[in-house]
This record gives structure tokens, C-alpha cells and sequence, in this order.
């Protein structure tokens, strides 16, 4: 089993118990959708804030894996390996 | 739970671009202000709901980043709750996720729990548990020419929601798209739209694709409602079958507010706009105008309203609340908002230097209102609210037949 670390921006943290980083495992590789199923699922009002109810990842969430954002690779099909960092930030937004 | 019934009192609930704010006021007169709640996300829409002698302030939130949600305070804006899930939620197979909540419509005394929102993409939803949890209309959401209807400037918005007596009639007006009527409760939905002018197409007169800007219910006369266009402030007195102009006597015929009374036949309020061009007061002087025979003429109410103002007034920036005489609210997309405590002979300041106000929705409510304005006795309010609980806990415990006490605190 691999662990996998997704960490979170400050704003997004009360809605987790003031966590800063949630964990999951699994055996092997997998993708960045899979992980957010996984570390969201005791969470659904994270989940509702990352993603809309089509699955999609909100258009202001930006999710990088090893300093990569997700948009550039396979959006949430990209493929997380054990010990790659996975980064949600929201963008620089709004006036 | 939570507040002590004292006497009743005002509320204000202001939705802004970037937040939520209420005011409270004993008599109408001085009114406090608190907030922001929700900072940094716009509030477009808002329903009171004082039926049943509780008050529940449902709020529609748009985050920029995190999206679209629900949230509702039974004790006047101490503390919030939004459902896990969510409120409002595309089903699977719709392929549509919301973006906006443009409506939140408490539905009759006689309806109690129903709760009526439309949103974008457009659409129409209903709750029968007070706003927690609601349901896709599919008459409308099904409907042929759904794929034909556009968007509005400010976003595709079903935006007036307004349910007859008997709950079966209903009529929803979309920006852009019309009117669209239902007989049957909302299970099937026709356009009603003859009389209503579409300019901006081809067609001048389509059987739909109209910019209805927002409608409302007379409060006596059965199938009255009154329409502002954009450009054109319409009447029907059929139910939508045929709407005849009543912008003679107005300054313009362009706005987005229409207001009626809550109780008394023939009378609403509009806030002209100079133009779909110029989207300010006529001669930039800030004005409601009142009817008070159904649009056959109108008065200009100005008193305690600024001469000079460069800045519009939204479609739902506009309230009446339900007290004798009626009171009339408004808000500017330049932060300032408005009350008048008799039917808009006069006006007061209420707030200014607001972001834009997108939202305002006024109710006569039961209750003490400390808590909006006063962390202190919010925090004493939350404290008994919990210790309530605690001790309900244990008599429930004690007695295992004991009906639940109470599922919507406050």
C-alpha cells in the first residue's frame, strides 16, 4: 500500500476539522479524481467545493501534482505516484 | 429554541457582490447594521421565511473559487447551516451543474415547508422540507425550447417564481426566455408572452424569447400580474394570456424591479431606468415610482433619495415587507440601500458604501434581534441554543416514546 497526500489551502481547512492535508492509500498508481473520491469522502461539502456535481473540477480550483497543474497533463485523469506531492490552491481571482 | 420571542421587529437582509448583510430595526426607523456574513462571496438571492411564527433566512452563495450553495439561519444570521449535499443539486443524467441561485420564493402560509428557487442554467426547483433539500422541476427543465433560451446580461436566470392561491397555477418568468405558466401545479409549462415586446430579435413579437425582467402577483385581483420588461412595464389581467402596456406616465419604460403590495388591488412599485443604454435614473435623479390603480398612472417618489445617481437597480434589489403601511426596500448597485417605512413617500438611508447590491429582502419578524447585531448575544443565544439541546438530549433519553422535539431549531 501506498500513501498519498493531498494538501490544503487555509480556506478550505475549516471545513475538515482545521486539517491541512488529508491521506489516503491505495495499492499503485492513481489518478488525481480517484484521490479527491477517496479523501473527500467524509467530507461531501469539500467535495461540493472542488468539484460540481457533473465531476468537474470548479473553473478557480487549481490542483498541481509535483508542481504540475493538472489542466496541462490529463486534468483528473492525470496519475499521482506514492510521494508526489498533490497541491489544491485557488487561483488569483476576482476584484 | 435559540431567541426568546420578545415583540416584533424589522429585518433586512442585503445581498451583495461580495457578501451578506442584515439590518434590524425596532420601528423602522433607526435600523442597525451587521456583517458581512459570507465575505467575498455574492448573494443574489434571499427568501425570508416568517411562516409558522419562526423566521428562517435562506441565502443563495456564489464563491467565485468553491461555487454555488444554499445556506439558512434560523436565528437571524448567528449561526449558519448549509446541507452536506447540498440544496440544490443536478440530478445524474442532466449533465448540468448549477452556477446561480437567482430565486428563493417561500411559497403561501397554506404551503408550509414549500419553497420554491430558480436558478441558472435555467431552471426551477421546489422544496417541501423549508429550503433544505429541493427538487428539479422536469416539466420545465424537460421543455422543448429550453435549448433556445439565452442569457440574460447578468447570466441565464429564472428569476420570478410566483404561485396562485390554489398552488396550481404558477408563473415563471426567464431573462432571457419570458413567461412560461403552468395549470397543473408545474408539471407542464406553456409561454404566455403575447403582448410582450422582444425588440432586440427579428421577431418582435415571438411566442417566447422575451428579456422579462421580473414579474409580479397583484395582491387581490386573481390573474393580475404585472411585468417590467426590458423596455416595457406590462398588466395582464388574464393570467398571462394578454399583457397591454402600463408604462404610460413613467419616465422610462426600462428597470428591472416590480414590486406589489402585499394585501391592497392595484398597487406596485417600479425603479425606472433611463434606457437599455443608459443604465441610470432618468435625468440621474433616483426615483421609485408608485401605482396605486393597477399602471393607469403613477407617482414619483423621491423624498429622502439622492438627486444625483449614476448607479442601477437590480431586479431583486427590491422588497416589500408585510406591516401596515407597507414598507419598501431597495438597494443600488453603488452600495446604498433604502428604506421606507410608508410605501415610499419617504425614504431613509439605511447603508452605503456597500458592494453591489444584488439582493434585498425585507420582513416583519418575531423575535429579538440582538443576535444579528451583537456578538455577545449571539454567543449567549448559541450557548442556551446548545444547553436546550443537551437538556432535550437527556429527556428524550429518559422517555423513548417522546415525539421529536424539534428538527429545524430556533
Amino acid at each position: 500500500m501506498a500513501d498519498f497526500t493531498v494538501l490544503l489551502p487555509g480556506v478550505l481547512q475549516p471545513l475538515v476539522g482545521g486539517q491541512s492535508y488529508l491521506t489516503a492509500s491505495a495499492d499503485g498508481a492513481v489518478t488525481v479524481g480517484q484521490l479527491l473520491d477517496s479523501v473527500t469522502g467524509d467530507y461531501p461539502v469539500l467535495a461540493r467545493r472542488l468539484r460540481d456535481e457533473t465531476g468537474a473540477l470548479r473553473r478557480f480550483v487549481n490542483i498541481y501534482v509535483n508542481g504540475d497543474e493538472v489542466r496541462r497533463l490529463k486534468g483528473l485523469e492525470t496519475e499521482v505516484a506514492a510521494g508526489q506531492e498533490v497541491l489544491i490552491v485557488q487561483s488569483v481571482a476576482g476584484g | 429554541m435559540g431567541f426568546m420571542a420578545t415583540s416584533e421587529s424589522y429585518v433586512i437582509a442585503i445581498g451583495t457582490k461580495k457578501g451578506l448583510w442584515l439590518a434590524t430595526s425596532p420601528d423602522r426607523k433607526d435600523w442597525s447594521l451587521s456583517g458581512p456574513h459570507f465575505l467575498m462571496s455574492e448573494i443574489p438571492s434571499i427568501g425570508i421565511d416568517t411562516r409558522g411564527g419562526k423566521t428562517r433566512i435562506m441565502v443563495g452563495v456564489r464563491s467565485e473559487h468553491w461555487g454555488p450553495t444554499v445556506a439558512h439561519s434560523d436565528d437571524l444570521g448567528v449561526t449558519w447551516t448549509e446541507p452536506e449535499l447540498g440544496a440544490i443539486k443536478f440530478p445524474d443524467g442532466t449533465d448540468a451543474a448549477l452556477e446561480r441561485i437567482w430565486q428563493i420564493y417561500p411559497d403561501a402560509e397554506s404551503r408550509p415547508g414549500v419553497v420554491w428557487a430558480g436558478c441558472e442554467p435555467i431552471s426551477v426547483w421546489k422544496s417541501t422540507d423549508g429550503g433544505e433539500h429541493f427538487e428539479l422541476n422536469r416539466g420545465l427543465w424537460d421543455h422543448p425550447h429550453r435549448s433556445d433560451w439565452g442569457a440574460g446580461y447578468g447570466g441565464a436566470a429564472a428569476h420570478s417564481i410566483v404561485v396562485d392561491s390554489s398552488g396550481e397555477k404558477v408563473h415563471v418568468a426567464m431573462s432571457t426566455g419570458g413567461v412560461y405558466r403552468s395549470l397543473d401545479g408545474g408539471a407542464s409549462w406553456e409561454p404566455r408572452n403575447k403582448g410582450i415586446s422582444a425588440y432586440f430579435m427579428p421577431d418582435p413579437n415571438p411566442e417566447f424569447g422575451q428579456c422579462v425582467h421580473k414579474i409580479a402577483a397583484d395582491a387581490a385581483v386573481e390573474n393580475r400580474l404585472y411585468a417590467q420588461n426590458h423596455h416595457g412595464v406590462y398588466r395582464t389581467d388574464d393570467g398571462g394570456e394578454n399583457w397591454d402596456s402600463i408604462a404610460d406616465g413613467l419616465p422610462a419604460d426600462f428597470g428591472f424591479v416590480m414590486l406589489t403590495h402585499p394585501r391592497r388591488e392595484g398597487t406596485a412599485w417600479v425603479v425606472p431606468l433611463k434606457a437599455d443604454g443608459e443604465r441610470i435614473p432618468p435625468d440621474s435623479k433616483l426615483s421609485v415610482h408608485r401605482t396605486d390603480d393597477a399602471g393607469g398612472t403613477w407617482k414619483e417618489l423621491h423624498t429622502g433619495l439622492p438627486d444625483h445617481e449614476y448607479n442601477a437597480v437590480l431586479r431583486d434589489a427590491a422588497s416589500v415587507d408585510t406591516a401596515e403601511p407597507t414598507g419598501v426596500y431597495f438597494g443600488t448597485r453603488g452600495g446604498a440601500v433604502y428604506a421606507s417605512a410608508d410605501e415610499g413617500e419617504t425614504f431613509t438611508e439605511v447603508a452605503s458604501h456597500l458592494p453591489d447590491v444584488l439582493c434585498v429582502r425585507a420582513a416583519v419578524v418575531v423575535g429579538n434581534p440582538a443576535g444579528a447585531e451583537n456578538p455577545l448575544a449571539a454567543a449567549e443565544a448559541t450557548l442556551v441554543a446548545e444547553a436546550e439541546e443537551i437538556v432535550e438530549a437527556a429527556a428524550q433519553k429518559r422517555d423513548p416514546d417522546a415525539e421529536d422535539p424539534a428538527t429545524v431549531p430556533g
